[in-house]
């Protein structure tokens, strides 16, 4: 039933002894926004770099509409990337970044004109057409280089932690025109990044990568609530990460219960108290050494650090997780 | 505002002071010397003549700059082709294989241009190293007699600035963002396309200072001349040391040298105008 558009089969690369991807499979769907989110080193840019045929993979197959394309040239892909860094070039206007593509499969001219100026509109830079990269903010040089790829009509749009270099505020707002962009044109989006938030904000789907294997695929609320495993768990969640015998579960610190709530079975020390961000963060000390993390917001004023505190959890709140660790 | 123009006049001062003494002033003085007349037996008189431009105009030292334009421009074209390259692709390299790349260019200029030319006499002396080489492997059956033969010249100016266009088209090609070149690919570009088109653009400001640094010795480098073209060919630049020193005439020598940087400065402009480099400037 599902329109699968490109596909991964047992993705594996090496550099210089290196396994940076250990067997990768994915699917992804027509139309579909999914993210790619992982630590820095986890392999996640050098999955984007196979797909856009800037890598070669050592094994495995990429299928773009059930095609082969694992050894086709990037220029022969109907897949456009955005550079992490931007990759303006910086000798051309604005029209002649965002025209290039086009120009270079000779376009007429008077179409180039039309698309681009079309483009410039749907990304609100329509003013800068004449402007250099170098006469451009941050936000703006962003918006040309998604601009510069969408304006080819790629079957898959590879962004490569666009918002990165990008300051909050910007960022935040960025997210969600990226979104909206993605919808109007209905292009798949592959997305990077390690901001767990970001990927939460914007994704239909998330896989989260780690040390060259995709730990879990899924929609932002099943890697939330339902993460496979303790790294999972960690990463997006933020999640208390306890071991009970041979069994591993995941808390996260805003069900940790203190004092007084029920059900309250385990003796614990205070260990650091923090207030940020309107909400409190309490460190304990598990009787058998373990550490965990509990969230509230406002001030309590009752925990005192070095004081010893009865602390639990609900049942459905202990999620069984595998251990990344073992 | 004014505060800081002030120091940042005192800061260039020194810089302009410089300039003036030992470029403005000596180009002024050697102009002013080409309208004067010869003394008779040392020196000049302060007589203003236009005697020494027109003797430029007769066929004997018209011929000369033609000659030397010639020479100077395949010289440098060679250069550029071979330059070009290997400071491009020397940019891409791995730190340890850029180090010692640059090494290699960096050798030579530890023993003086002149022994090193003289080096090349043992090369292309009738039955010398390349003739023994050649037969040796009987790829030519007799000695080339390469040595005071024009192509023994161009051998040795190619030789001799190389390094200048390697070491500028390097220290651009340094700067280049590898990504644009990917972003290109990624837009649709063959290899050749993004290359042209962007990485190459972008290292024409190197080029350009290579030219410019290999053009306008090649028009004066007159030792190379004399040492590997015997006397069969004269340049500008073996004219002017002429004129000084045996002719001793310096009004003379001082008009062929400001029609010789005239001339270079215009081709320069040109060079600049036609491929746009001034454009680029300070992009990368």
């Amino acid at each position: 039933m599902s329109d699968i558009i490109l596909q991964l089969n047992q993705i594996q690369k090496s550099f210089e002894g290196t396994e940076v991807l250990k067997g990768i499979d994915l699917e992804i769907e027509r139309a579909e926004f999914i993210t790619l989110l992982g630590s820095s080193g986890c392999g996640k840019t050098t999955t984007l770099r196979i797909i856009a045929g800037l890598e070669t993979p050592d094994s495995g197959s990429v299928l773009l509409e059930g095609q082969d394309i694992t050894s086709l040239a990037p220029n022969k892909r109907n897949v456009n990337t955005v550079f992490q860094n931007y990759a303006l070039f910086p000798h051309m206007s604005v029209e002649e970044n965002v025209g290039y593509g086009l120009k270079i499969r000779k376009v007429p001219k008077a179409e180039i004109a039309r698309k681009v100026s079309e483009m410039l509109k749907l990304v609100q830079l329509e003013e800068y057409g004449k402007r250099r990269p170098d006469q451009l903010s941050g936000g703006q040089r962003q918006r040309i280089a998604i601009a510069r790829a969408v304006v080819n009509e790629p079957k898959v749009l590879l962004l490569d932690e666009p918002l990165g270099a990008l300051d909050l505020k910007l960022r935040r707002q960025m997210q969600l025109e990226l979104k909206r962009l993605q919808k109007q044109l209905g292009i798949t989006f592959i997305y990077i990044t390690h901001d767990q938030e970001e990927a939460i904000n914007m994704s239909d789907r998330i896989a989260v990568m780690n040390q060259g294997v995709l730990e879990q695929v899924g929609t932002p609320n099943e890697i939330y609530y339902r993460p496979r495993t303790s790294y999972v768990a960690d990463f997006v969640g933020n999640a208390n990460i306890i071991h009970d015998g041979s069994d591993t579960f995941a808390i996260r610190s805003e069900n940790v219960l203190i004092n007084g709530e029920i059900p309250c079975v385990h003796d614990a020390v205070v260990l650091e108290k923090s207030f940020a961000g309107g909400q409190l963060r309490i460190l304990f000390r598990l009787s058998d050494g373990q550490t965990i993390t509990a969230s509230r917001y406002g001030i309590d004023a009752d925990i005192q650090v070095g004081g010893s505190i009865r602390i639990g959890w609900k049942q459905e709140h202990a999620i069984k997780v595998l251990d990344d660790e073992k | 505002m004014m505060k800081n123009r002030k120091s940042n006049w005192a800061l260039l001062a020194p810089m302009y002071v410089f300039t003036i003494l030992f470029v403005a002033l000596p180009i002024l003085y050697m102009f002013l010397l080409s309208f004067l007349t010869r003394a008779e037996v040392w020196g000049v008189d302060f007589t203003f003549t236009l005697d020494n431009y027109k003797r430029i105009g007769e066929p004997l030292y018209l011929n000369t700059f033609v000659e030397s334009l010639k020479l100077a421009f395949l010289s440098t074209l060679l250069v550029m082709l071979i330059g070009y390259p290997y400071g491009y692709f020397m940019a891409r390299m791995s730190a340890v294989w850029k180090k010692r790349m640059l090494l290699l260019i960096m050798i030579p200029f530890w023993t003086s241009a002149l022994i090193r030319l003289y080096g090349w006499i043992i090369v292309f002396r009738t039955n010398g190293v390349l003739d023994k080489l050649l037969m040796g492997l009987h790829i030519t059956e007799e000695p080339l007699k390469l040595l005071y033969t024009y192509p023994a010249v161009v051998v040795g100016m190619v030789y001799s600035l190389l390094p200048f266009m390697i070491l500028s088209v390097y220290s651009s090609a340094e700067k280049l963002d590898f990504t644009l070149a990917e972003a290109a690919r990624d837009l649709g570009a063959s290899s050749f396309k993004a290359f042209w088109t962007v990485s190459f653009k972008l290292t024409l400001p190197g080029l350009l200072s290579g030219v410019i640094l290999s053009f306008i010795p090649s028009m004066g480098l007159f030792f190379i001349a004399d040492i590997l073209g015997g006397n069969k060919i004269v340049l500008v630049g073996s004219v002017i040391q002429e004129q000084l020193t045996k002719g001793r005439n310096q009004p003379f020598a001082a008009a062929l040298s400001a029609v010789l940087m005239v001339l270079t400065t215009l081709m320069i402009r040109i060079y600049r105008k036609v491929t746009g480099t001034s454009e680029l400037e300070g992009l990368v």
